[in-house]
C-alpha cells in the first residue's frame, strides 16, 4: 500500500506522511484533502486525497504539479475501555488468529487492517459482557490462507493452557478460508477436552454495520455458557439471515461457499445445534457434557502428507514423486472414492515402500465403498485406505496426526479407520442436509 | 457571503440510469411482488476515536431489525450483501462522465468509492456506495451561470414496504439500480429560478437518452435558506411546477421565525424548562373529543407551562406560527397533536376548562402561555418535550432541519439535518482511472444538447420554436420524433404532446397509461388512413382507459369513410339545404363544414372534406 518509488521521495521530502492534509495543484486545479495509503490497483503516478466531503479522490501527479503540507497527520488517543468483571459469570477466553472477523478500517486514513485487536472486537459487542467475562489475547494475525501445520499446533497448546488456567469455554476467532482444516486439527490434537472450543468466523469484516461477525460471536459465547458441551465445533450463521447459527462438529465442517454468511455446512453429519436470535440452543443428539479435568495437547504432526484431487486423465507418472517421496496420501477420489485403473499401480508401489494411501470421496456427501466395482476392489487389493463417510481435508489432518503419533504405518491405517472425534460414521439419515 | 439576497437555494438531483445495476448484472426495474424475507440487523460501527455513536446504539438495543425481499430479475446475492459488488457498470460510468462533460466539470483523474455509512436498514450492508466522479461545472439558466459543486455516481436504495414496532419490511429491487447525484452551488436567488435550474438540469440529463423516465426516477432535494435563518434540505420534491410555492413557502416561514425570536428577544422570554405535569383532573368532564378519546384509553392529559410564548404560537392574524411547529416536531412521537393557549378555547376545549389549567400551572405573567397533549402518559410527555425543545429553539431563531414536501405546496418537519456523512472507502471496488481513451470515446459520442434537440425539431419538423422547446422541456422529443415520422404527422404530434394530453388530464383522463409504443402505435393507424386526425382525441380517450386502438377506433364506429360513401353524405347535406347553398354561393362552403363535419362525426379528414363539400355545392349550383 505504498507510493511509487518517485510519488514515495517526493512525500517524504516534503514530510508528507498518510493522515498529512495536503494541498496539490495541478493545471489550475486545487485539491485540498487528508492523504490516504496508495490502493494496490491505484495507477503509479496518482496520489490519493481524501477532501472535506469525505469523498476520497485520486490525483495525478505530473511535474507540473506542487503539493504542499498544510498539516501533519494528528496523534490519536485511543481511549482503551476498562474491563469489568462480574461475579458469577463463567470466563470464556478468546484467543484472535486474524481473518475477516478481525479486519478493521483505520477511519483516519481509510487502509484496511488485518488486525481488529481481540479485545476491541469484544468491546464492539457490549453485550457479550453480559454472557460471560472475557478475557482476551491476540494469537496470530493472519489471514487464513496462510494458516499452517505449525499455527495449529502452536493454537492447540494455547487452548490447553487457558483451559488448565481455568477457562470455561475457548472461542478463536478466525478466517474462514481455512478454518475447517484448523477445527479438525484442534479436534484430534486436543481430543478429549472437558470444554467447549469453538471456532467463529465472518463473511463479511467487522468493519460493516451489517457484519456477521458481532451476532456469531454472540451466539458462541452463549453456546460456550449454555450449552454444556465439550468439544471443538464450529459456529457460523445456518441461513442468510442475523436471526439463525448453526453450532457444527470441527470434523464434520466444511465451507461450501465463497461469499455467502452461512457458508459452513456440516456434511454427513447434522450439526450439533441450532441457535436462534434470542438465544435458544436446540440440540440434535447427544454429545460430550462440560467437566473437570487438564486439558492435553497432542500436537505432532506428519508434514509429509498431501491432498490430491483426482481428475479423468490423471497420469501417473505426474505424481509418481509424491506418492513415493511422502509418508501419506490423501485422495479425493470419484463417486465411492475411484481413480482410474493407470493410478492403481502406483498406489500398490507406494503402500509398498509405507506410504499410507487414504481414499476419500471428491462428492463430498455420501460414504466411500471400494467393494461395489472392479476398480475398488482392485485399489483396496493395492492397499488403498477407505475412511467412510470422512471429509477429504478431516481425513489430511487426521492422516498427519495419526502418522506422526503411532508407531508404523500399519498403526497410523488402524487408526484412520477408527473414529476417534465424530469425523466419521456408518450411519447415514435421510434428513442429514436439513436441521 | 454577502446579505445584499432574500434568500439563497441550491439544488441536489438524483436520477436513476437506464442501465444493468450499479454493480452487479440484476436488472434495474421495479416488481410488483418481492418473496422471502431475510431477516438482518444493522450494528453501528465504532468511530476513529473508538466510540459509538449512541442513537443508533440505542436504535440497535431497541432491537431494531430489518426484513428484505428479493425480487425475480432485479435483486441477487450482491443486493443481499451475500456476495461482494462486481466491477462498476462501464455504461454508468461513461453516462456519468458524458453528463460532467456537459456541465463542463472537472473529471477526477482516478474515481475512488466509498462507504457512506447509512444505519437505517434502506442498505443492506449498512452504506451507500458513492463515487464522486466531477467537480466544478456550471449551467446556465437565463442570463445566470450556476455553479455544480460535484457530480456523484451512486447506488439507490431499497424501497420500504412496512413498517413495523421493531421491524421494518425492505424490498431490494431498486438497491444498486445506477443513480447520479448532481450538487448545484447555493446560486439560486429567485423561486422561479429555482424550478427554472430544476428544469434544466433534468432536460440535460435526459438528453444524454440513458435515464431512467417515469414516477419516482428523479428525485429532487432543495437545500433554501435567507439571511439571518438557517439551511432547511427539502428532501423528494416530486412536481416541478411547485417549486416555486415550495421556495416561496419556505422563505415566509423562515421569515415568520424570525420575527418570533425578535419578539421573544424583546420580551426577554427564557427558555421554558421541561416541567411536565399531569392535568387529567383538570379536565374531569370535558367534552373535548380529542380529551375524552385518550382518557378512555387509559390516556393522560400532560401539561407544560411556555411563559413568555403566548402570542407567537398562533398571532397576529395567523400570519406567526411558532405553534405549528412545536405540533409538528411532536407528532414525530407518535401523537395527533397538540394543543397551546394560542389556539384555545377551541377542539371543545371550554374557556373554563383554559381558566382551570392556568389556575393549575400557577400562570400569571403577561405572556404566560401553555401546551398540552392527551395521550398515553410516556407518549404525551414525549411529545410535549419535543414540543417545549422546539419553541426554546425559536429563541436561537430557524432551526436546521429536514423537511418534507407536501402536495399543497407547504412543507412538514422530518428529521434534523444529518450530520456529516461518515465515509469509508469501499474496499471492495478497485479504483478506476479515467483514461485519454475513455474521454475520448465519451467526447465522440456526445449528445445532443436541448437546445440542438429544439433547433432540429423546427429545422425538420416545421414545428415552432415555443413547441419545440416545449416538447423537449417535457423530454417528449423522442416520441415525438417517432410519431411525427416524415414530418407528415409533425403538426398533429405536436399538438397531441402539448395539447390533447393537457387537456385530457384536466378532464381526469390518465395520460400515463398511454405508453410511446401505444402511442406510435395509434399514430401508424392514423397515417394509413385507418381514422381522421379529428378522431385522435377520441380515440386516445378510450385508450388512456386501457383499450387498445384497433377497438377504440371500432366501439367509436370511428372507421375512416371512403371518400364515395362521404361525397353521397355531402350531397345529401348540400342538397337538404340547397336554398340556402343557392343564396350564398360558393360562399356557402364555411357554414356547411360544421354541419357535414358532424354528421361524418370526424372519419374523413378535414381537408378532404372541405374539397368534397365544394364539389358538391359547385355541382348544385351547376
Amino acid at each position: 500500500m505504498s507510493y511509487s518509488d518517485a510519488l514515495s521521495k517526493a512525500l517524504e521530502a516534503l514530510g508528507a506522511s498518510e493522515g498529512a492534509k495536503l494541498s496539490v495543484t495541478r493545471d489550475g486545479r486545487t485539491f485540498v484533502g487528508t492523504l490516504m495509503p496508495h490502493h494496490e490497483f491505484s495507477a503509479p503516478d496518482i496520489l490519493i486525497l481524501k477532501m472535506k466531503s469525505g469523498y476520497n479522490v485520486g490525483v495525478r501527479i505530473t511535474d507540473s504539479a506542487s503539493i504542499e503540507v498544510l498539516e501533519k497527520p494528528a496523534e490519536r488517543v485511543r481511549k482503551e475501555a476498562e474491563v469489568e468483571y462480574r461475579e458469577g459469570l463463567p470466563k470464556l477466553v478468546l484467543i484472535g488468529t486474524g481473518g475477516t472477523i478481525a479486519s478493521y478500517v483505520d477511519y483516519r486514513t481509510g487502509a484496511v487492517h488485518p488486525a481488529l485487536s481481540t479485545s476491541d472486537m469484544v468491546n464492539a459487542v457490549p453485550e457479550i459482557r453480559d454472557i460471560a467475562n472475557i478475557d482476551a489475547r491476540v494469537l496470530f494475525s493472519i489471514f487464513s490462507e496462510n494458516m499452517g501445520v505449525e499455527h495449529w499446533q502452536e493454537l492447540a497448546e494455547a487452548v490447553a493452557q487457558e483451559i488448565n488456567n481455568g477457562a470455561d469455554g475457548v472461542i478463536i476467532p478466525h478466517g474462514t478460508d481455512t478454518m475447517g482444516y484448523t477445527a479438525a486439527a484442534l479436534s484430534f490434537m486436543l481430543r478429549g477436552i472437558t470444554k467447549p472450543v469453538v471456532l467463529v468466523g465472518a463473511q463479511r469484516s467487522s468493519d460493516r454495520p451489517s457484519s456477521d461477525a458481532s451476532s456469531n460471536l454472540v451466539a458462541c459465547a452463549r453456546f460456550c455458557t449454555q450449552g454444556n458441551r465439550a468439544g471443538v465445533f464450529v459456529v457460523m450463521h445456518d441461513t442468510l439471515g442475523d436471526d439463525s447459527f448453526a453450532v457444527h462438529v470441527g470434523t464434520r465442517v466444511r465451507k461450501m461457499h465463497t461469499s455467502r454468511r452461512d457458508a459452513f455446512r456440516s456434511i454427513n453429519a447434522l450439526p450439533a445445534a441450532h441457535i436462534d436470535k434470542d438465544g435458544k440452543i436446540v440440540f440434535s443428539g447427544a454429545g460430550v457434557p462440560v467437566s473437570d479435568g487438564q486439558a492435553k495437547a497432542i500436537i505432532g504432526m506428519e508434514r509429509s502428507c498431501v491432498l490430491l484431487q483426482y481428475f479423468p486423465g490423471m497420469e501417473p507418472s505426474v505424481f509418481e514423486d509424491i506418492f513415493m517421496r511422502s509418508r501419506g496420501v490423501v485422495i479425493a477420489g470419484s463417486g465411492l472414492g475411484h481413480v482410474n485403473e493407470g493410478m492403481i499401480p502406483l498406489i500398490r508401489k507406494a503402500t509398498d515402500r509405507g506410504t499410507v494411501v487414504v481414499l476419500t470421496s471428491q462428492c463430498l456427501n455420501g460414504r466411500t465403498n471400494l467393494n461395489v466395482y472392479n476398480t475398488g476392489r482392485d485399489m483396496l487389493a493395492a492397499g488403498a485406505v477407505t475412511v467412510l463417510d470422512m471429509l477429504p481435508e478431516t481425513a489430511y489432518v487426521k492422516l498427519m496426526w495419526a502418522l506422526a503419533n503411532t508407531s508404523s504405518p500399519e498403526e497410523a491405517r488402524m487408526l484412520m479407520k477408527t473414529p476417534i472425534a465424530g469425523e466419521m460414521s456408518d450411519r447415514r439419515t435421510a434428513d442429514e442436509r436439513r436441521l | 457571503m454577502s446579505e445584499d439576497y432574500e434568500m439563497m437555494c441550491g439544488i441536489e438531483i438524483h436520477q436513476q440510469l437506464d442501465t444493468k445495476k450499479l454493480f452487479c448484472s440484476c436488472d434495474s426495474r421495479l416488481c410488483e411482488e418481492g418473496f422471502g424475507d431475510v431477516y438482518r440487523r444493522l450494528r453501528p460501527t465504532t468511530s476513529e476515536m473508538g466510540e459509538i455513536d449512541r442513537a443508533a446504539l440505542a436504535q440497535f438495543q431497541r432491537h431494531m431489525g430489518y426484513r428484505y425481499q428479493c425480487c425475480e430479475g432485479t435483486s441477487c446475492l450482491v443486493e443481499l450483501d451475500e456476495e461482494p459488488p462486481h466491477d462498476v457498470n462501464a455504461d454508468a460510468l461513461n453516462i456519468s462522465l458524458t453528463f460532467s462533460e456537459m456541465l463542463g466539470a472537472n473529471i477526477i483523474d482516478e474515481v475512488h468509492f466509498m462507504r457512506k455509512i447509512v444505519v437505517d436498514g434502506s442498505n443492506t450492508s449498512g452504506f451507500q456506495r458513492t463515487a464522486l466522479i466531477s467537480t466544478d461545472g456550471s449551467v446556465s439558466v437565463g442570463d445566470r451561470k450556476i455553479s455544480i459543486l460535484s457530480v456523484c455516481l451512486e447506488e439507490d436504495a431499497c424501497r420500504r414496504v412496512e413498517t413495523k414496532s421493531d421491524e421494518v419490511v425492505w424490498r431490494t429491487d431498486r438497491l444498486g439500480i445506477p443513480l447520479i447525484e448532481v450538487a448545484t452551488g447555493p446560486d439560486m436567488r429567485t423561486p422561479e429560478e429555482v424550478m427554472e435550474v430544476a428544469y434544466r438540469l433534468g432536460t440535460l440529463l435526459r438528453a444524454t437518452k440513458r435515464v431512467k423516465r417515469g414516477l419516482g426516477t428523479i428525485r429532487q432535494d432543495l437545500n433554501i435558506s435567507i439571511p439571518g435563518g438557517a439551511r432547511i434540505e427539502l428532501k423528494g420534491v416530486g412536481d416541478l411546477k411547485l417549486i416555486p410555492d415550495y421556495v416561496r413557502n419556505e422563505v415566509s416561514r423562515q421569515r415568520m421565525l424570525l420575527r418570533v425570536k425578535s419578539i421573544l428577544g424583546a420580551r426577554g422570554t427564557e427558555p421554558a424548562a421541561f416541567e411536565i405535569v399531569d392535568a387529567t383532573s383538570v379536565f374531569d368532564g370535558c367534552e373535548s373529543k380529542v380529551i375524552k378519546g385518550a382518557l378512555s384509553d387509559k390516556g393522560k392529559v400532560l401539561a407544560v407551562r411556555l411563559p413568555g410564548f403566548a402570542g407567537v404560537m398562533n398571532g397576529d392574524g395567523g400570519t406567526l406560527r411558532l405553534g405549528a411547529e412545536m405540533a409538528q416536531r411532536a407528532r414525530t412521537k407518535g401523537v395527533k397533536g397538540i394543543f397551546h393557549s394560542d389556539e384555545l378555547p377551541n377542539y371543545g376545549i371550554e374557556q373554563a376548562y383554559v381558566d382551570r389549567l392556568r389556575e393549575f400551572l400557577g400562570m400569571s405573567g403577561e405572556f404566560d402561555a401553555f401546551a398540552i397533549c392527551a395521550a398515553k402518559e410516556k407518549k404525551a410527555r414525549d411529545a410535549l418535550e419535543m414540543a417545549v425543545a422546539r419553541a426554546n429553539e425559536a429563541l436561537e431563531g430557524v432551526p436546521e432541519e429536514t423537511r418534507d414536501p407536501l402536495p399543497d405546496g407547504t412543507t412538514k418537519y422530518s428529521r434534523p439535518l444529518p450530520g456529516a456523512a461518515r465515509m469509508y472507502p469501499e474496499t471492495d471496488v478497485p479504483p478506476t482511472l479515467i483514461t485519454e481513451k475513455m474521454m475520448k470515446d465519451v467526447r465522440d459520442a456526445m449528445p445532443e444538447f436541448p437546445e440542438q434537440i429544439e433547433a432540429r425539431l423546427v429545422r425538420d419538423y416545421g414545428i415552432n420554436a415555443q413547441q419545440a422547446r416545449q416538447i423537449v422541456r417535457q423530454s417528449q422529443d423522442e416520441v415525438f420524433e417517432r410519431i411525427a415520422s416524415d414530418r407528415a404527422m409533425a403538426s398533429v404530434a405536436a399538438t397531441t404532446l402539448l395539447n390533447t394530453f393537457s387537456e385530457m388530464e384536466r378532464a381526469g383522463s390518465d395520460v400515463s397509461a398511454i405508453d410511446d409504443d401505444a402511442l406510435a402505435h395509434a399514430f401508424d393507424l392514423l397515417k394509413d388512413g385507418k381514422f381522421a386526425k379529428e378522431a385522435l382525441p377520441a380515440i386516445l380517450g378510450e385508450m388512456a382507459k386501457g383499450v387498445p386502438a384497433e377497438r377504440a377506433i371500432e366501439s367509436l364506429g370511428l372507421e375512416a369513410v371512403d371518400e364515395g360513401e362521404a361525397a353521397s353524405i355531402i350531397e345529401g347535406i348540400v342538397n337538404e339545404r340547397a336554398d340556402f347553398v343557392r343564396s350564398k354561393g360558393m360562399a356557402a362552403v364555411g357554414p356547411l363544414m360544421g354541419p357535414v363535419m358532424g354528421a361524418l362525426k370526424g372519419k374523413l379528414d378535414g381537408k378532404q372534406v372541405n374539397r368534397l363539400l365544394t364539389e358538391a355545392i359547385k355541382k348544385l349550383l351547376g
